[in-house]
């Protein structure tokens, strides 16, 4: 495998990585289904006992 | 309330995972940047070839650079050359990876609250180095250096040889020879008539044998960190260095 | 659960601790007196001798204590654990003063060296580190622990997980401070920056980080919120981060085990990598992170409202601990690491702008809809502020990791400046904060001592960083200037020594800023402890006629 090889591997991988992660995180952070769930975690620190 | 249902204890489980899962998420994402990063500088030419003329330090000169890193040194003062028009005049030649290869801590530093070192060597005279440091402003009035008068006080240098064995240990080519003789190497540096000179400098091509200015019989703290200046930046000689061959 | 009196016995924990305790102060005697040099001796002699503080310390806790182990929960309510976290919030205080005066000394030695002495105990070169580790260790590494095992308690409605392992993780770290800085004094270093103390504290510090892992993680599994709220993701990230940098850059062959002096495993450009991977992750895990966690648990509960969005802090979280990790290479741009490295450093720097800045904004917009509480709140103002001086170093730090301005800015006190931008205004102010906040919740008081003072520290501290970052930003960018100027015929214009004359009067005005900010400190020390003493000030109670102030009554306190 020459550098260019292992170059070329490396950055199209590593940016589908990045690009990967970062949706998932997205996705995740946006879903409906988990709003009530942080919403109720945003209000954490607030809650008196 | 000792009995939860086996429905709530799965749930409850999954949430305990859940932090574990976080922990090991985190820390995969922050263990991939750094590998990707420092694991090829274990393999590509440029950082872990030799360039000749380039030798593990004396044991004066290994003393000599404690001195140095306890003193604290680096944090005025660096030890790498930029490749830019302005240092290159001030300073020398841009430093190579070659030249630290067997520095166990790397001393490149980070501010320049005093003037770069790595080509420090030869550039002053031992005299010079001596004056500066005990006062650096009687040699430079405007210098803001502490004071290093202290300095000049003997050299605890009796275990030198543990210091070679522990280099070796971690891939500085120092040989069995080397590390027998380290406390008479060390000696024998100071002195240039003395029998041990000759052997020192095949040893360690190219390493200088003089007093530095101080009393040949007794090393001091002074005399080993003058040593270690004296050679920072000279071991390669940039006559016979071809950069294109080292581009990086 | 049974009235019967239990009949009083030790614990496994306190007699597993107790022995190992005693274990170690013979083996660290032992080593102090087999020592081959001075420090080494001194610091087993330290260790030795704190072990058998610690001994004595379960013993005599055993005694004050009832028999049975504390309740988990008193009347409905989490019995929380907050003896370690008043011990932090009070060594925080005390180091941050140490750490603050140090670095005014030094900054004075820069401007006039004499204030060196001579003495190789007071040299900048070993007052240095003493300096960065006493305001980023033990200030913020207090600050950060301390808050950590309140804000895990709080948000997960528990008490603290084990009851001799948090006081373990607080006296621990304190003595590995200990023991650090004054090897500082001594000369022992491995002159990694930021990561100076030698083998053996290295490795205590270890053991002490993964129990404090430990406790916090134990802390987690038993919470009663389903949630694990995004502050502790923080924190946890912080912890299991700073694990991994410290044990990979601190590894090291001793040359003795009876000595204090050890060489790096790693030599040369790959020495350097390692470094400032770690160098630049300990900004971004310890001193960003640890203090994001910080400022999504204080921030909304001085302000008595949600986080802006929830949402962008979980994007903020991932975005930003996968994008710091790969930023180190930009302390070693020009340098002889390959291209490819400092590109893929830059690169990941700049990019780095955006996270942070995601998060400025979504500590900011929580006090949308009640900007007004910063005229009258002057605690909340620090966090504010703080917010923005994060925003500020977090633009200027991107941009000074672009290859052709750090050509510039690299070795000037350019970055001095930027480095305290960060650490001043951002990392000291929301631990401000976060203390102003913490004293009066954890020692029951309404309200602290007096709010006026807290507006002096505010205002005193505020022109101490205005003078310390504007003169570094003229000076750095005035020598990195004056080493790359050329005159009409070609030859450099000046000579080294001409550019260190040049700094002088900014090194004093720099000085002088630090002693503003060190007097902010000191009357911030002053108000916290007559807060534990129980005092009011007269002005809390009754405004003084000419004070805008509305009635101090409505800063309802936050317990």
């Amino acid at each position: 495998m020459t550098y260019e090889h292992a170059a070329a591997f490396a950055q199209t991988s590593g940016l589908i990585y990045f690009v990967g992660i970062f949706l998932a995180v997205c996705i995740y952070a946006c879903w409906p289904r988990n709003r009530a769930r942080f919403d109720a975690a945003a209000h954490l620190p607030l809650i008196e006992d | 309330m000792a009995t939860a249902q086996p429905g709530l204890w799965k749930r409850h489980e999954i949430f305990e995972t859940n932090s574990i899962v976080l922990l090991i998420g985190a820390l995969l994402v922050v263990a991939i940047g750094g590998l990707v990063e420092i694991a090829p500088l274990f393999y590509l030419k440029s950082t872990v070839e030799t360039v000749e003329g380039v030798r593990p330090y004396t044991p004066l000169e290994l003393a000599g650079r404690n001195i140095y890193i306890r003193e604290g040194c680096y944090l005025c003062h660096s030890q790498m050359v930029r490749p830019m028009r302005d240092e290159i005049e001030r300073y020398g030649h841009f430093s190579l990876a070659a030249e630290s290869i067997y520095d166990h801590p790397f001393q490149w530093g980070s501010k320049r609250t005093g003037p770069d070192l790595a080509r420090v060597g030869g550039k002053y005279s031992d005299q010079w180095h001596r004056e500066h440091l005990v006062d650096p402003r009687a040699v430079v009035p405007a210098s803001i250096m502490p004071t290093y008068a202290f300095l000049d006080r003997p050299l605890d240098a009796d275990a030198i040889a543990d210091d070679l064995r522990a280099n070796r240990a971690l891939g500085v080519p120092y040989t069995d020879e080397m590390v027998a003789l380290a406390r008479t190497d060390l000696k024998a540096q100071l002195d240039p008539d003395g029998p041990g000179a000759a052997d020192l400098q095949r040893r360690y091509p190219g390493a200088t044998v003089r007093d530095f200015g101080g009393d040949k019989g007794k090393a001091a703290e002074i005399d080993a960190l003058i040593a270690y200046l004296q050679v920072l930046g000279t071991m390669v000689d940039f006559k016979i260095y071809e950069d294109k061959k080292n581009l990086r | 659960m049974a009235a019967t009196p239990v009949p009083k016995h030790l614990t496994e924990g306190e007699v597993g601790l107790g022995l190992t305790l005693l274990i170690g102060a013979f083996l660290c005697a032992l080593a102090s007196a087999r020592a081959v040099d001075a420090p080494f001796s001194v610091h087993m002699a330290v260790f030795a001798l704190a072990a058998v503080a610690g001994v004595v310390a379960i013993l005599k806790r055993y005694e004050a204590r009832p028999a049975e182990a504390p309740p988990q929960v008193i009347d409905g309510r989490p019995n929380y654990n907050l003896g370690p976290v008043k011990f932090t919030a009070v060594a925080a205080m005390v180091w941050g003063i140490a750490g603050f005066l140090v670095g005014c000394i030094i900054a004075f030695q820069l401007w006039a060296p004499a204030l060196n002495l001579g003495l190789e105990y007071a040299s900048f070169g070993r007052l240095r580190p003493l300096h960065t580790s006493a305001v980023i260790f033990a200030f913020g590494g207090n600050v950060l622990i301390g808050t950590s095992l309140y804000v895990v308690q709080r948000t997960c409605r528990v008490r603290l997980a084990g009851e001799l392992a948090p006081w373990f993780v607080v006296l621990g770290y304190n003595l590995f401070i200990v023991v650090a800085g004054t090897g500082y004094l001594m000369g022992v270093t491995q002159s990694k920056e930021y990561a100076e103390p030698e083998w053996y504290a290295d490795l205590w510090l270890t053991v002490v980080w993964v129990v404090y892992l430990l406790v916090f993680l134990a802390t987690l599994w038993k919470r009663k919120e389903p949630h694990i709220f995004v502050a502790n993701w923080f924190y946890l990230a912080f912890i299991v981060t700073i694990a991994m940098l410290h044990v990979v850059n601190n590894l090291a062959l001793p040359v003795t085990v009876f000595g204090s002096k050890s060489y790096p495993i790693f030599a040369g450009v790959q020495d350097a990598l390692i470094q400032w991977w770690y160098g630049h992750n300990a900004v971004g895990f310890f001193l960003t992170a640890g203090f994001l966690a910080i400022m999504y648990y204080f921030v909304p509960k001085r302000a008595e409202r949600p986080i802006y969005s929830y949402r962008l802090s979980i994007i903020h979280f991932w975005a930003l601990i996968f994008m710091y990790i790969w930023a180190g290479p930009h302390h070693l741009h020009y340098t002889a690491l390959p291209d490819w490295a400092q590109t893929l450093g830059m690169t990941f720097s700049i990019m780095l702008w955006m996270p942070s800045w995601g998060g400025m904004i979504n500590g900011l917009m929580t006090l949308s809809g009640a900007w007004d509480k910063l005229r009258t709140d002057p605690v909340l103002r620090f966090m504010v502020v703080s917010l923005a001086f994060y925003g500020m170093a977090t633009f200027e730090g991107p941009m000074m990791s672009i290859k052709a301005v750090n050509a510039l800015s690299h070795y000037t006190d350019w970055t001095i400046g930027h480095v305290h931008s960060g650490a001043l205004g951002w990392v000291a102010y929301i631990s401000f904060g976060a203390l102003y906040c913490l004293v009066p919740w954890l020692w029951n008081r309404r309200e602290l001592y007096s709010l006026k003072l807290v507006e002096w520290h505010f205002w005193i501290s505020t022109l101490g960083i205005v003078l310390y970052i504007t003169s570094m930003w003229v000076a750095g960018i005035m020598q990195g200037l004056m080493w790359r100027a050329y005159n009409a015929l070609g030859f450099l214009e000046y000579s080294f020594v001409e550019t260190v004359e040049a700094m002088q009067p900014y090194y004093l005005v720099r000085a002088l800023g630090g002693v503003l900010f060190l007097i902010g400190a000191l009357i911030m020390a002053f108000n916290l402890a007559m807060t534990i003493a129980g005092k009011t000030a007269v002005e809390n109670e009754a405004l003084p006629a000419g004070d805008a102030l509305p009635a101090t009554a409505g800063l309802a306190p936050a317990e």
